[in-house]
């Protein structure tokens, strides 16, 4: 049966069912139990926004506090995953990357092809990303492109609560390594989610509406923003079609493609900032590949390029909102050569 | 663990693997047969072969840049390691990893790593699996000198301490990380006082006695089997080459290695001592080398014979190509 | 004067999306006639005239959307004044308030029960009479009966399950033959205590029907087949496998085109819906071992027909003209005594595209209406 649940609880719901069904899924991260070694409670904190609260009761041994130390512990879960475990790593913050990237991008990215494909490497990044939360320049990034950029990744940003649980399955069964990003912003969000398990495919963009005057391709958050300026926009006679990439890495091409074919005008909507980004990949690929069907120049909605300010008028502006995004809809639709 | 006259053959014979291995490599990269980065490991042959003979195929090691030793010890096969360096497809990666990469993880090596300090914090997951799946087996983490140094090796014996891991880490110290001395580079004294420092046991050992190596193994290794947690040991060793082939090494004074190699020699050190107290004649020493040239002779033969990989192979092995 | 409103298609609708007038102003239009196309969140399908007349007015505009029991348009007589029609659509309009979300959720709504370790989902509508129970096809669900269910229990409760394997019930299937499906619909008669039942069966729920009336014919009042399995060799090449294999929406929207005369009934939405059933843990594996019972080198290895001569109920059989899984031709030739219906341009889900004649003929049916 489906029921209402956030997406936190999407995300706690798919680490028990696999924790449940397979032994050698074991949870480590920092404070994902909360309280080891400590005189209070256990299970105090259950990650620091809970996403993991309640797994240590019935898991024990398999959910592992971790010291502040993210290279020895993600390089221990990329080494437990070369050595039969399932080991889902939980990065607080993306922005923590930069002390452990040697584990992600040359350990465990490299080793199924570096082995001459007799590796596999079956871990789980899961990291907290995005802005709006005035968490400032140091924990409010969205790296996620630097991901995208490294061959043997796999890179996935849930949406919605069904998606987060089924997105959050595979990359627990896939036998790669998966950075599964989840927004700080979309924990609360609410959808349906049945309540056996699933997994969703990577690499299958959701056409979450359709349309056929602009496309807007978007990711994350964004998709949300994104659909907020398309019902403004309807209203006025344009019709959006709103693409979540769900993962970047697979990509979807083809989805991307075809919408791009389909309405001719484009705007990308991306929370990072703009150059090297998933902004700029896409509108490479409908440059490349979809040239001829474009009717107006792609246009792109993204942070700019700087860190992320912490007052609140600050990363307001920082953050592209659903009257930027609908401001370049109108923009992409009116445009004649 | 008692050796027995059988494991001291056994040991004799993959030290003389290594060191034919790596002197026959030396010839054919200088002769221009090989491509690419290599770093080899003669001289340094007893800290791989003491550590590993207390190692089962369950047991799991890391490894560095000058990983063919850890290799050969830990039961790679001997011709598809080098076919791996010549870039064949017969090769351990079928020719994409190479020589920086060898990895036979059915072996339970976890591969050499192109990243220094890569190895430690993948042996704490090693070493994590073992215990979470309740097994007696261990992880071995090998790290030079320069290594030693690195963020990660810390922060591992730190995670390896706090989670009581199967975990033992052997620092193989060559006196040079590239071509930077030991003594400049590491802040403190010594490498086992470091590791004290960190919650475990640490022994520092004449890393050209294969016995010293061995016993000191055998401890940590007994330790993290019964669940007492994880180990140091420092080899203090000479390297016979550079640290890369083509390597000068005008950082070193001239005759070290030389000196090294003419007096304090693993294989000559492990052969008299075997020789005189162990029942072992040096005939069955001599058959064992010849046994071993006949095997590198026909490695590097088949290696050179064999094919490169399919050049359509280089967008297999990852789950999409763009 | 015939309000045409919007209907309710299933428990969860609440508005759908005017796509298309398929009818103009001032046409003659018979009951049944589909007048405009409408989309919910499950589907796309055409809405029905309600009754024979002129389609005076079109009220709601293409692209609207509009609350379940909204105006879409007016029918009536041609000699109704204009003053008159405007007055009728104003007071509808004026006294038409959408049914509140809180009224929404308080219909029929599915259940469980347990039969022989197999929890099953069902959805009851309608109360008395002779019941009724609807067996769907392979990989289908309740949901495939969306727009016969409430029509049909006007007069009788009526019962739609989900087979195991399929839609909210559990995914064993135990060896996945058509004897054990069998069994399973008929431990759910027994756990509702329904001695007997009119059934019905659309694909593979129709050789499940079969099986239980010439095993028990004194449990089944009467029969129905629609586009039924068993009757004959040919079945769409890899139908069954592309469907059970496809986690994709580029795999599976070719596979479920071919069940319509009219591939545009395949949305996104209906796509999705399949696709979230199909991801569920333990549905491949069902469905292959379900399918492995059913095809053999291209060819149907479940035959029906000795089963049908020893059941002596009334037996309708109803096909799609333009069925490309199982083709309208094994309709031809059957033994005496069955009332068979062809629909014309309409697939292999006739009770889907052609709704109104199919609720039409079974609720005939059921009465023993119908003549061989």
């Amino acid at each position: 049966m489906a029921r209402t649940i956030t997406l936190l609880q999407a995300i706690n719901e798919a680490l028990d069912q696999e924790m449940a069904r397979d032994s050698s899924v074991i949870v480590m991260g920092e404070d994902v139990v909360g309280g080891s070694g400590a005189e209070g409670e256990m299970d105090a904190w259950g990650g620091p926004l809970g996403v993991t609260k309640g797994l240590y009761g019935k898991y024990g041994d398999r959910m592992l506090d971790t010291p502040i130390t993210e290279s020895a512990f993600i390089g221990a879960a990329v080494g437990a995953a070369a050595s039969g475990l399932r080991p889902v790593a939980e990065l607080m913050f993306s922005d923590f990357v930069g002390v452990c990237f040697d584990q992600i991008y040359n350990q465990a990215a490299k080793f199924r092809y570096m082995f001459g494909g007799r590796a596999e490497t079956p871990v789980v990044v899961r990291t907290m990303y995005g802005a709006g939360l005035r968490a400032a320049a140091q924990h409010s990034q969205s790296p996620y492109s630097i991901f995208t950029h490294v061959p043997g990744l796999k890179c996935v940003m849930p949406v919605t609560p069904y998606d987060a649980k089924g997105l959050l399955i595979q990359a627990i069964r896939d036998n790669d390594p998966v950075i599964f990003f989840e927004h700080k912003g979309l924990y609360e969000t609410e959808g349906e989610v049945p309540e056996q398990s699933y997994s969703i495919p990577f690499g299958e963009a959701n056409v979450v509406r359709e349309g056929n005057d602009v496309s807007i391709i978007s990711l994350g958050l964004m998709v949300h923003r994104s659909l907020e300026a398309a019902e403004t926009l309807a209203g006025e006679g344009i019709q959006c079609e709103v693409v979540d990439l769900r993962t970047t890495s697979p990509l979807d091409e083809d989805t991307v493609l075809e919408s791009a074919e389909n309405t001719g005008r484009v705007v990308v909507v991306d929370e990072a900032p703009p150059r090297c980004s998933i902004a700029t990949d896409i509108s490479a690929l409908i440059a490349q590949h979809a040239f001829d069907a474009l009717e107006a120049p792609i246009s792109l909605v993204t942070a700019p390029h700087t860190p992320v300010p912490f007052a609140g008028v600050l990363e307001d502006q920082y953050m592209p909102d659903a009257a930027r995004i609908a401001a370049a809809v109108r923009s992409v639709a009116g445009y004649a050569p | 663990m008692a050796l027995t006259k059988n494991d001291l053959l056994r040991a004799y014979r993959l030290m003389r693997t290594i060191r034919e291995f790596e002197e026959r490599v030396h010839v054919e990269f200088a002769a221009g047969e090989i491509e690419g980065f290599v770093h080899l490991y003669a001289g340094e042959e007893a800290c791989a072969v003491g550590v590993m003979l207390h190692l089962t195929k369950a047991d799991r090691i890391a490894s560095t840049h000058r990983g063919h030793g850890h290799c050969i010890a830990k039961g790679v096969d001997v011709p598809a390691m080098m076919a791996e360096i010549y870039g064949r497809a017969t090769g351990s990666c079928r020719g994409k990893g190479g020589s920086m990469h060898i990895a036979d993880l059915d072996a339970g090596m976890m591969g050499a790593n192109g990243i220094v300090g890569g190895g430690p914090p993948l042996i704490c997951g090693a070493a994590l699996a073992a215990k979470v799946q309740g097994t007696r087996d261990v992880g071995v983490a090998f790290i030079g000198d320069g290594a030693s140094n690195q963020g990660t090796t810390f922060e591992s014996m730190n995670l390896a301490t706090v989670w009581n891991l199967p975990a033992i880490f052997v620092a193989e110290n060559n006196g040079y990380a590239e071509a930077t001395a030991a003594d400049y580079a590491i802040g403190a004294g010594s490498l086992a006082d470091r590791a004290e420092g960190f919650g475990m046991p640490a022994a520092t050992v004449d890393g050209h006695d294969f016995f010293a190596v061995h016993e000191a193994a055998g401890e940590a290794i007994r330790r993290a089997r019964e669940g007492d947690g994880p180990s140091f040991i420092e080899c203090q060793v000479n390297r016979y080459y550079g640290h890369y082939e083509g390597d000068a090494q005008t950082y070193r004074p001239p005759g070290e290695a030389e000196a090294a190699r003419a007096n304090h020699d693993c294989l000559d050190m492990f052969a008299g001592r075997v020789t005189a107290s162990a029942g072992i004649e040096r005939e069955e020493l001599d058959d064992i080398d010849r046994a071993v040239a006949a095997l590198i002779d026909g490695a590097v033969s088949s290696a050179k014979a064999d094919p490169a990989p399919a050049a359509s192979e280089y967008l297999t092995d990852v789950y999409i190509d763009y | 004067m015939r309000a045409l409103v919007m209907p309710k298609w299933g428990l969860t609708m609440t508005q759908g999306v005017v796509v298309k007038w398929l009818v103009d102003e001032g046409a003659d239009v018979e009951q049944g006639a589909e007048l405009l196309d409408v989309e919910t969140e499950k589907i796309l399908s055409a809405v029905e005239s309600p009754a024979s007349g002129v389609l005076r007015r079109r009220v709601a505009a293409e692209g609207s959307t509009l609350p379940v029991g909204a105006l879409l348009g007016v029918i009536a007589d041609a000699d109704v004044s204009n003053e008159a029609i405007d007055g009728f659509a104003a007071t509808f309009e004026a006294e038409f308030t959408p049914e509140a979300e809180a009224e929404a959720g308080e219909g029929p709504s599915p259940q469980q029960v347990d039969v022989d370790g197999h929890s099953l989902r069902y959805l009851k509508m309608g109360e008395g009479g002779e019941p009724a129970v609807l067996v769907h096809g392979f990989g289908g669900d309740l949901n495939n009966w969306l727009f016969n269910h409430e029509a049909l229990s006007a007069e009788r409760a009526v019962y739609a399950l989900d087979l195991p394997g399929h839609g909210e019930s559990s995914k064993n299937v135990g060896d996945g033959t058509v004897g054990s499906l069998a069994q399973a619909v008929a431990g759910f008669m027994d756990a509702l205590e329904l001695p007997a039942v009119h059934l019905v069966g659309h694909s593979l729920g129709g050789a499940i029907a079969a099986e239980l009336a010439g095993a028990t014919p004194d449990r089944v009042r009467s029969l129905t087949l629609i586009a039924s399995i068993g009757l004959g060799r040919e079945f769409l090449p890899g139908f069954l496998d592309g469907f059970a294999t496809a986690r994709r929406r580029r795999q599976i929207k070719p596979v479920l085109e071919a069940l319509f005369a009219d591939p545009a009934l395949v949305t996104r939405r209906l796509v999705n819906e399949v696709l979230q059933y199909k991801r569920l843990d333990g549905v491949e594996e069902a469905l292959a071992a379900i399918a492995r019972d059913l095809v053999a080198d291209g060819e149907q290895t479940v035959a029906i027909r000795e089963r049908l001569a020893t059941y002596p109920g009334r037996i309708l059989v109803i096909w799609g003209a333009d069925d490309q899984i199982v083709p309208a031709s094994h309709a031809v030739g059957l033994p005496d005594g069955m009332h068979v219906e062809v629909i014309d341009a309409v697939g292999h889900m006739p009770m889907m595209e052609a709704s109104a004649r199919v609720n039409q003929v079974l609720a005939a049916h059921f009465e023993g209406l119908l003549t061989a």
